[in-house]
């Protein structure tokens, strides 16, 4: 199995970072944001596949992010990270696109499990629009 | 209230009685008043005819023949035959005022009525008819007189009416008890008898002539009160030409005895009318004051359940920003101690001392935090469940959520819950919040009862005829028959000062019966108490059967 590439976001950086190394230490490619900001600029240069995006955060929220992430990079799946008491907006994620939501705290099997079936669905996707891609090309080529 | 209700009934009543009493006077003094002309011209025909009689009596002799007494005995005879007792006696007088024929009972021959008023007057007219008077015989009578010319000198035929005859003629006009008719002349004189006690009075003929001033009915009518305090009718009719008076005289409470018999029931009809008012008032200002007391009490308590349901929203509000803020750092904890584990894998570290006890602590840190999550996970969803609006809800999912909450206490009671759930009970439509707050009171209840030796409690649903019976039983002490009838009253606590407020139950009763169900309660000392909470299946409830399955804790 492909390495998958994950942004994770999350405003507090105790929680980022170990969550980071331990997915890291199981194969997962993983950078870290602090805002919400920050990831869409990150994810402006680099190619990823996964956000893991935290719903509660100052500023700019999870649910701002994921539109805006929606909007700039569409093919890129979201996992919403909610407290519970925020489960109406990880319906509203949902609804916005999102991929997936877990509870926090959540089991880091489950996390890895949710990250790879995103990133597998990215691949696939972007598998289909490639082949589309390549039938138009020989398409118009025959046209010519 | 009581005056609204009888100013209508006095102004309607008084007004009719008014309009009856006028009518009703109209009627008896149109009555009387025709009764009385009616005797009046009875009595002034029989004076007419008296008179008409004595005039054709000598018309149709000549003089002469009067002078001879036998022939006036025997035309006495014949008019006494003809026409009853009235005529007396007959005589003729001379110009001088000597009687010098007479026939008849008493010893009047030669008589002498020079000085007599009646002799006078009737030498005036060509006939005359006299007031009574006692005259030589000493009785009362009076007298007709016709005048006639004989011989170049002036005769005067009299006769005498038979006084108890005319008399009678009046004395006929009686009506009711009081009600008695008789004649006064201008002097206030009677002309005939009055009843026996009648006590007369002097300004009889004056009075009426007084009032007759320009005036031409022939009958007037007046009431009085004299001396005694009586109110009398007055009628009077002019006889004679105006000489004599006709009187009838009835008390007023006589006359009116019929009106005053209407008025006497109209006003016991008013006065019980008004009594039935005067009660109904009364007893409706209690019903309503009583009433007023309920809805004051029933608000009383409305406030409390509204301020302890405010509470229990601040309280789950709290309680859910809490949980929330310490999911984070549970959260890193747990993947603190996961990196831990991470790290001592990796390195080769098997030879560290106390290896395993590193290991069975970072595991017992992640059960740990596990242990926190669920417990935030359960107030959370306490806290998200603060909804009033009814909603469809799953009676048994409500009942493992809040058997949940209280596990702790649950534990350390030494209490065991057993549940008896039936299958695929139907939704209710009811506010999750309400029937939250309603079971978890009662089950605290039952841990607070059995707080000591420790129990069973055995909750219990059922579904039987539409309606949703959750039965909690406690294997507590139970309690006596009196706290039993008091236990959903506002206020009523057994347990010490400051540790109930007493309303937790009443509000449990006020959110099952605002729904239409309904909850009781068992007990007996020793054995344990149950309460039932019955709550109606409404059809709407039903037809929602997808229940919201994000809002279940799993």
């Amino acid at each position: 199995m492909n390495t998958a590439h994950v942004l994770l976001v999350d405003d507090e950086p105790v929680f980022a970072d170990v969550i980071s190394k331990r997915l890291t230490k199981r194969g997962v490619n993983v950078i870290t944001a602090f805002s919400g900001d920050e990831a869409l600029e990150i994810l402006a240069q680099n190619k990823l596949e996964v956000v893991i995006l935290d719903v509660k955060m100052p500023k700019m929220d999870g649910i701002e992010t994921l539109a805006q992430i929606k909007k700039r990079f569409p093919l890129v799946e979201v996992i919403m990270l909610t407290a519970h008491a925020t489960i109406d907006t990880a319906i509203e994620g949902m609804k916005l696109g999102a991929f997936d939501y877990l509870m926090k705290p959540c089991e880091l099997q489950e996390l890895i499990g949710k990250v790879e079936k995103a990133a597998a669905r990215k691949r696939e996707q972007e598998g289909k629009i490639m082949e589309a891609q390549a039938w138009k090309k020989r398409k118009a080529m025959i046209d010519r | 209230m009581v005056l609204v209700s009888f100013t209508p009934l006095l102004l309607v009543t008084g007004l009719i009685l008014e309009q009856y009493n006028r009518s009703y006077r109209e009627k008896v003094h149109a009555h009387l008043g025709e009764l009385v002309e009616r005797h009046s011209q009875n009595i002034d025909a029989f004076l007419t005819e008296q008179l008409n009689l004595l005039r054709f009596f000598v018309d149709s002799h000549p003089f002469g023949q009067f002078r001879d007494e036998s022939f006036l005995e025997l035309k006495l005879a014949q008019l006494q035959l003809q026409f009853g007792g009235v005529f007396e006696d007959l005589g003729v007088v001379d110009d001088q005022g000597i009687q010098v024929d007479y026939a008849g009972p008493y010893k009047l021959l030669r008589a002498h009525y020079t000085d007599a008023e009646w002799f006078k007057k009737a030498l005036e007219q060509p006939y005359f008819i006299s007031d009574v008077f006692l005259g030589l015989r000493g009785t009362p009578h009076f007298i007709i007189a016709v005048r006639q010319e004989y011989m170049g000198r002036t005769w005067i035929m009299r006769a005498t009416i038979n006084f108890v005859a005319f008399n009678n003629l009046v004395e006929n006009l009686r009506i009711g008890k009081t009600g008695f008719a008789f004649i006064v002349n201008k002097s206030e004189e009677f002309q005939t008898k009055p009843p026996a006690g009648y006590i007369p009075r002097q300004d009889h003929y004056s009075r009426f002539r007084n009032d007759e001033n320009g005036e031409k009915k022939s009958i007037r009518i007046v009431e009085e009160t004299d001396e005694t305090g009586r109110d009398h009718i007055y009628v009077g009719a002019f006889l004679k030409k105006g000489d004599w008076l006709l009187i009838y005289q009835q008390d007023s409470a006589d006359a009116y005895r019929d009106l005053n018999h209407a008025r006497r029931i109209a006003l016991l009809i008013i006065f019980m009318g008004g009594l039935a008012i005067i009660t109904k008032a009364i007893f409706m200002s209690r019903r309503m004051v009583a009433r007023i007391a309920l809805a004051d009490r029933e608000k009383n308590l409305m406030n409390r359940q509204i301020i302890e349901t405010g509470k229990l929203a601040a309280i789950g509000e709290l309680a859910a920003g809490i949980a929330h803020e310490i999911n984070n750092p549970v959260a890193i904890m747990m993947e603190k101690a996961g990196w831990i584990q991470d790290l001592l894998e990796e390195s080769d570290t098997q030879q560290i001392d106390n290896r395993k006890e590193i290991d069975s602590s970072l595991e017992e840190i992640k059960n740990q935090s596990r242990r926190c999550k669920v417990i935030t996970h359960k107030l959370l969803s306490f806290a998200r469940k603060a909804d009033f609006n009814p909603q469809p809800v799953q009676l048994n999912d409500l009942l493992n959520e809040v058997i949940g909450l209280s596990e702790q206490r649950v534990k350390y009671t030494g209490v065991t819950i057993d549940k008896n759930f039936s299958e695929n009970l139907p939704p209710v439509e009811a506010s999750p919040t309400e029937m939250q707050q309603v079971f978890l009171n009662i089950i605290n209840n039952a841990l607070d009862a059995m707080d000591k030796k420790g129990g069973n409690i055995t909750i219990t649903t059922r579904n039987i005829k539409k309606r949703i019976t959750v039965e909690v039983a406690d294997t507590g002490p139970g309690m006596p028959a009196a706290n039993v009838d008091k236990i959903f009253e506002p206020f009523f606590t057994t347990k010490p000062v400051g540790k109930g407020t007493g309303l937790g139950l009443s509000i449990c009763y006020g959110i099952i019966k605002k729904l239409g169900g309904d909850i009781d309660v068992e007990s007996e000392l020793g054995k344990g108490t149950t309460f039932f909470i019955h709550i109606p299946v409404t059809n709407t409830a039903q037809k929602s059967v997808t229940t919201d399955k994000e809002g279940i804790i799993k």
